[in-house]
């Protein structure tokens, strides 16, 4: 066992876990942060994906002690960002995403919306070229990406009007 | 076309109204009547944003045990012997299971689709002396952790006989092939057939015969969430709670309580959020059965969940057909006939829906075209495979790609152009209503006209011109049209084949005049709990926020068959409304009497319930619950209480219907296909919400793009699949999905209440072919006739390498 302090949305955990426990399972089981999903385990869908150090990564891929002093974003953390546009609980970009119907079953959607506030935060005004290469690492089996495409051009424009 | 008309346009008024109000539904609420027609946000998106969604790995009960699955690594051998003692010995593990533990007393896997004279060969939970296909269950582990589970199941020693292994279906029918089920003189578990006029006759005075081979490969329906269950066993009064990840909770509770040996009225089956579907969890699978056995025995709380390897090995697979196919034409390109014999890959085993899926092919055959003579026989053929059902569609995408491939395949024997070909054939507006060779009735539909819409939606000409200019400059543009018919909303149910059946509904208003409706389909992304308080909130002139829907819990809703087929709506909704309409009658009955007038006098506007020609004499929906409550002041021989229960039994299916248009670029150097636009013009009836109808269809034909593209299940000679991870299963990526620009054309149906068609599965039935046809004509230069899919950059680069060779 192994001693890990990591911090999830602004609060610290500390927790003695197996070497080999995977970040996505400390995030879901140990820090209870069930927003986080698993989807494929080989890093090829998002379900996971999380912001860790500032960086898009899935988190399945990842295993929990080596992310021993890290800072993460998962989707709980959203309520967070932007504090002075937060709006009924929402963040403008899943504001946006509930606007443009930007999801169905909802599984992928956590991982879709952090990979869009990282997006926008290195490219403010993302062309629909840009947005379709930068969810290559996230599928989505509902939507067919065009309302997920759509929500991220509304979110860009709602990001950048401070609505 | 732009990317923004493909929008419904009532968003937009929607989103600005958004901005001032604090939830989707006040924003609903503020919209007035009708609601239905009108692009209303869904009622459960905040949960699912916000990251709060309760999928069944998300619960957590105290004391919680973890299940794990030993599943076979052969995909045909003996079970020759069973070692668990190393694994029992690890620390943490508390039970391990194997077949002969629980063949007596689980028996076998049920299954709903039972043909007449089909062969069901037992298929036990766990395997009990020997595994047919690679990824069966043959041991189940429980422990206290989810990590020790899966080391317990590396410590099984199990001792195998490898057997001959049969992968191919067109092989598993020869003589000498290896049999899976001893008790069957062959591999072959069943025929089906449609005949209908004088094929014969029609091939005999053919001007041209068109022959082809198509293939509909084996697909893994990949649900973003794999399968998982909890089961919880409550000793005080014998409950036994199962949450899991499906499309059919009550199916499955009615199963599971003769499986489990639990009474149905002791027996809870719980659908939380469910992440996509597809027809993948429409099925009583090995897991369902062996948690709650085993958290009935240990008296803990047994959770499970698939892993992706898992569930591209061990969750159902869809399509996979190989059909020869035959069409007879005369000279002016009229089709006199076809003829159809096609093998159906049905895996190891008959699951719940398997048997019945390729019989939708043979039904179905004949497209939206007239055709006299018509004789579709299907084989279903036992392989070393996990077993194929449902998958979007389930049956009719592999009948609609087959005669869409066809019309163009014969177009080009023919020397005629595909587009006219098709309009020679088309069943127009003037022959319904129109009976099918498989007896089908087709009620509504404009054929014809959807396929100028769509034509027309896409500059059909200009995009011709195009092509050419293109041509002449070598590069590969192709257009590819499909038109489509389905069917939906599966009944009825005393029909042959028996259809899905009925839908349950009860509308109940609360004595404070909120009202519930609880709808025994099951919803996982449709947003069906928008679409049925739209229904709702009109029927009785209630705003969108009064009313919850709730789904998906069999203690809850006290009967229901699911979410499938396209039925949510059609079936799930016209069982809404009838439940709404008695209530309206007793609504109306108390106010009369509260009003001191006769039922016949009372009007009702945006819930108020007025006196004809008296408008101050007024009561609310709220004062009528009251005092159907307070049930101090009812009509003589009226009930207290405001709730009204109603079971829709379809009248028939109903016949969705479209046309698809697709234009791609191949890469001329590596083969690449490049999707450039995608339209589609839909008939899919009435529209409820053009929101969430919009959402069906673009999804379906992302999943359609997949299958003509990328997607492919591939086995080697040993049964081991080679594409068992989203490593090498290529899904469709938002790079790849072109921009769909939709519309609809509704045409009325009697099919049920509501005049919905059904809408979740048509997108695919016309993507695929679509697709590929825009490929196929994007080749033509190379006198490429037909490919297989999925149509792979290597395959086409062979392709034109080849071609370039013999030039």
């Amino acid at each position: 066992m192994q001693l890990v302090n990591i911090t999830i949305n602004g609060k610290a955990f500390e927790h003695e876990v197996e070497p080999r426990l995977l970040l996505v399972h400390y995030i879901r089981e140990k820090a209870q942060l069930t927003g986080t999903h698993v989807g494929c385990d080989t890093g090829n869908c998002g379900a996971c994906t999380v912001v860790y150090n500032g960086k898009l990564i899935k988190s399945c891929l990842m295993l929990a002690v080596q992310a021993d002093g890290s800072e993460i974003l998962t989707i709980e953390g959203m309520s967070q960002q932007d504090p002075e546009k937060q709006k009924n609980g929402l963040h403008p970009i899943q504001d946006a995403f509930l606007e443009k119907f930007g999801f169905q079953c909802g599984y992928c959607t956590p991982g879709m919306v952090l990979n869009t506030h990282t997006l926008l935060k290195s490219n403010p005004n993302p062309s629909e070229h840009e947005i379709r290469e930068a969810l290559e690492g996230n599928l989505c089996m509902c939507t067919g990406y065009q309302q997920i495409i759509e929500s991220i051009q509304y979110a860009a424009e709602k990001m950048k009007a401070g609505k | 076309m732009t990317m923004a008309t493909s929008k419904p346009p009532a968003r937009k008024t929607n989103s600005a109204k958004r901005s001032n109000v604090a939830s989707p539904a006040m924003a609903a609420a503020t919209r007035s009547a009708p609601f239905s027609g009108q692009s209303i946000l869904r009622k459960e998106d905040q949960r699912l944003l916000t990251g709060q969604g309760q999928f069944v790995d998300d619960i957590r009960l105290a004391d919680t045990v973890h299940m794990a699955m030993l599943r076979s690594p052969y995909a045909h051998a003996r079970i020759v012997r069973v070692d668990a003692s190393r694994a029992r010995a690890l620390p943490g593990v508390l039970d391990i299971l194997t077949g002969p533990d629980v063949k007596d007393a689980l028996g076998v896997i049920p299954v709903l689709a039972r043909m007449p004279d089909f062969k069901y060969p037992p298929h036990y939970f766990l395997a009990v002396d020997r595994v047919r296909y690679a990824g069966e269950p043959v041991a189940a582990v429980v422990a206290e952790d989810p990590y020790t589970a899966r080391d317990a199941v590396e410590l099984i020693d199990v001792e195998y006989e490898p057997l001959p292994v049969v992968i191919d279906a067109e092989k598993a029918m020869e003589k000498d092939a290896p049999r899976l089920h001893e008790e069957l003189q062959n591999n072959v578990g069943g025929t089906y057939s449609v005949v209908s006029g004088d094929v014969l006759e029609a091939f005999r005075h053919a001007d041209h015969v068109v022959k082809a081979r198509i293939v509909n490969q084996r697909l893994a329906p990949s649900a973003m969430e794999c399968r998982a269950v909890l089961a919880s066993f409550q000793p005080s009064d014998g409950t036994l709670t199962l949450w899991t990840s499906t499309q059919i909770p009550h199916l499955l509770r009615n199963f599971l309580a003769t499986t489990l040996k639990i009474p149905d009225n002791r027996m809870r089956v719980i659908a939380p959020d469910v992440g996509g579907g597809f027809g993948s969890k429409l099925n009583v699978y090995p897991e369902d059965a062996l948690a709650p056995f085993l958290a009935m025995k240990l008296r803990r709380p047994v959770k499970w969940a698939e892993s992706r390897r898992e569930n591209m090995r061990a969750t159902t697979h869809g399509r996979a057909q190989v059909q020869k196919v035959e069409m007879a034409f005369a000279k002016d390109g009229r089709i006199r006939g076809m003829r159809c014999r096609s093998i159906f890959d049905a895996g190891a085993y008959f699951h719940m829906f398997t048997a019945v899926g390729p019989t939708s092919t043979a039904n179905l055959g004949s497209g939206c075209y007239k055709i006299p003579a018509y004789s579709f026989g299907v084989t279903e053929v036992f392989t070393n495979k996990m077993s194929t059902d449902a998958y979007r569609g389930a049956g009719r995408p592999e009948a609609i790609f087959l005669i869409e491939r066809m019309m163009d395949i014969a177009a080009k024997q023919l020397g005629m152009d595909a587009v006219a070909l098709r309009h020679k054939n088309l069943i127009t507006p003037k022959d319904l209503p129109f009976t099918t060779p498989a007896g089908r009735v087709y009620d509504s539909g404009n054929y014809p006209r959807d396929l100028r819409s769509v034509m027309k939606a896409a500059g059909y000409d200009k995009l011709r011109r195009k092509q050419a200019a293109w041509r002449a400059e070598g590069r590969l543009m192709g257009i590819g049209i499909a038109s489509y018919v389905e069917n939906c909303g599966p009944g009825p149910t005393s029909g042959k084949p028996p259809g899905g059946g009925w839908e349950s509904a009860t509308v109940r208003v609360e004595p404070s005049g909120r009202i519930t409706v609880l709808t025994g389909t099951s919803p996982h992304g449709q947003g069906e709990e928008t679409t049925f308080s739209q229904i709702v909130a009109d029927e009785l002139g209630v705003p969108m926020d009064r009313i919850a829907v709730i789904h998906g819990d069999t203690l809850v809703v006290a009967a229901g068959i699911g979410t499938f087929g396209s039925r949510n709506t059609s079936v799930g909704g016209s069982a809404i409304l009838m439940s709404c309409r008695k209530l309206k009658e007793k609504i109306t009955a108390i106010a009369a009497h509260l009003l001191e007038t006769k039922p016949e006098r009372i009007v009702w506007r945006a819930g108020q319930l007025t006196v004809k020609g008296a408008p101050s004499k007024s009561v609310t929906i709220d004062e009528v619950a009251q005092a159907a409550y307070r049930a101090r002041n009812l009509p003589p021989g009226v009930e207290p209480g405001l709730e009204a229960n109603s079971f829709y039994n379809p009248r028939s299916l109903t016949f969705p219907s479209g046309a698809h248009l697709c234009v791609v670029e191949v890469d001329r150097d590596t083969g690449e296909v490049k999707l450039l636009d995608y339209y589609a013009v839909d008939d899919c009836g009435r529209v409820i919400n053009p929101l969430l109808v919009e959402g069906q269809i673009q999804g379906g034909i992302a999943q359609g793009i997949g299958q003509a593209l990328y997607e492919e299940l591939l086995f080697d000679e040993n049964g081991q699949m080679l594409t068992g991870e989203f490593m090498d299963y290529a899904l469709p990526h938002a790079a790849h999905t072109p921009p769909y620009h939709c519309t609809r054309s509704n045409t009325p149906t009697q099919a049920n209440l509501l005049g919905v068609k059904g809408v979740g599965e048509s997108g695919t039935i016309g993507a695929t072919p679509a697709v590929v046809n825009a490929v196929m004509d994007a080749l033509a230069p190379f006198g490429v006739l037909h490919l297989d899919m999925p149509l792979k950059p290597e395959k086409l680069w062979k392709e034109m390498r080849k071609a370039e060779v013999r030039s």
